[in-house]
């Protein structure tokens, strides 16, 4: 079972794991910017051990899309 | 000259690997002890050089063949590097390609290839790049540019274009990946006895020689000195930096 991705997108955010719901959406709080964006995209790669394309990190406007985009790539998040 | 630990355990990507500054950059790398892919487009062009890395006792040498022109071929070097070493603390970012042609004569094509080798291939491997090296804590991107870059050249703007393309993307990468502690970093060579200058008659040669402070071309060993440092701990907070490998053509 791969970890879980709510876990995932709050260490690479810095945020309790609460706050994070399959809604939240990229450049919505102060947390998520485009800096915040390539930490988290390292932290999925990393631990779905994964290589993104540009498209795809382009694309991951929310949590849910994120987890969306990762079945392309065999990843139940 | 090196301690031959210095990159021990450091996995390294050169491209254009296969002679001139490329095949020396890899020598100086491996014999510090790292771990390092040399690439090359055509098929077989490495063997040789590998080989006789792997014969220095230090660290590995390790063939990929792709071409940096193609982004896809860029993506799938990297998964493999991933796959492979799972890190990636060094990207030399050297291959590269120089097509003289007066202005008036210089075809789109020619354009487009130069750009796609000398210039689109530093961006797009500096995204994979930093991603891997993210993971880690860190890396050293290297990007060769050349004199030509910053001070011009008759009969050389393509070939100046693209290279001042690589000051450009050396210096926002560096403040873009600073945070995540990626330093990057371009080598400014001047006038280098490779291939790319082979086509000089004797006395352009001369005249090349004779504006150089040092009175001598440079040698790719010279260059692969530098490249050792800025992938080393010694070069630990030197990021976004151009630096000259003349002689003293320019100071």
């Amino acid at each position: 079972m791969a970890e879980d991705l709510h876990e995932i997108v709050a260490r690479a955010l810095m945020l309790d794991r609460e706050a994070i719901t399959d809604d939240l959406k990229y450049n919505s709080i102060p947390e998520w910017d485009s800096v915040a964006h390539m930490a988290l995209i390292a932290e999925l790669e990393a631990s779905y051990d994964v290589m993104l394309d540009t498209d795809d990190i382009v694309a991951m406007s929310s949590v849910g899309t994120i987890r969306e985009i990762l079945k392309k790539y065999d990843v139940e998040a | 000259m090196l301690k031959p630990d210095l990159l021990a355990g450091r996995v390294a990507l050169v491209t254009g690997a296969s002679r001139g500054i490329g095949a020396a950059i890899a020598k100086g790398l491996v014999a510090a002890g790292a771990t390092v892919w040399l690439s090359a487009r055509t098929l077989g062009s490495l063997d040789a050089a590998v080989e006789s890395l792997n014969g220095l006792g230090a660290g590995e040498a390790r063939a990929l063949y792709f071409d940096v022109a193609d982004p896809a071929a860029i993506k799938q070097a990297f998964g493999t590097i991933q796959k492979a070493d799972r890190r990636l603390d060094v990207l030399v970012n050297n291959a590269g390609i120089l097509k003289a042609a007066m202005i008036e004569m210089a075809s789109v094509e020619m354009m487009d290839e130069t750009y796609g080798v000398n210039l689109r291939s530093v961006l797009v491997a500096s995204q994979y790049a930093g991603r891997l090296m993210a993971r880690n804590g860190g890396g050293s991107i290297i990007n060769l540019t050349s004199i030509m870059g910053a001070q011009g050249f008759a009969g050389q703007a393509v070939y100046a274009a693209s290279k001042a393309g690589v000051i450009g993307a050396t210096k926002s990468l560096a403040k873009e990946f600073a945070g995540r502690q990626i330093r990057v970093n371009a080598i400014a060579p001047g006038a280098i006895d490779t291939a790319l200058i082979e086509g000089l008659s004797d006395e352009k040669r001369q005249e090349t020689v004779s504006s150089i402070g040092m009175g001598r071309l440079g040698t790719p060993e010279d260059v692969a000195g530098l490249s050792v440092f800025l992938a080393s701990d010694y070069a630990r907070y030197i990021t976004g930096q151009v630096i000259g490998v003349d002689g003293g053509m320019v100071v």
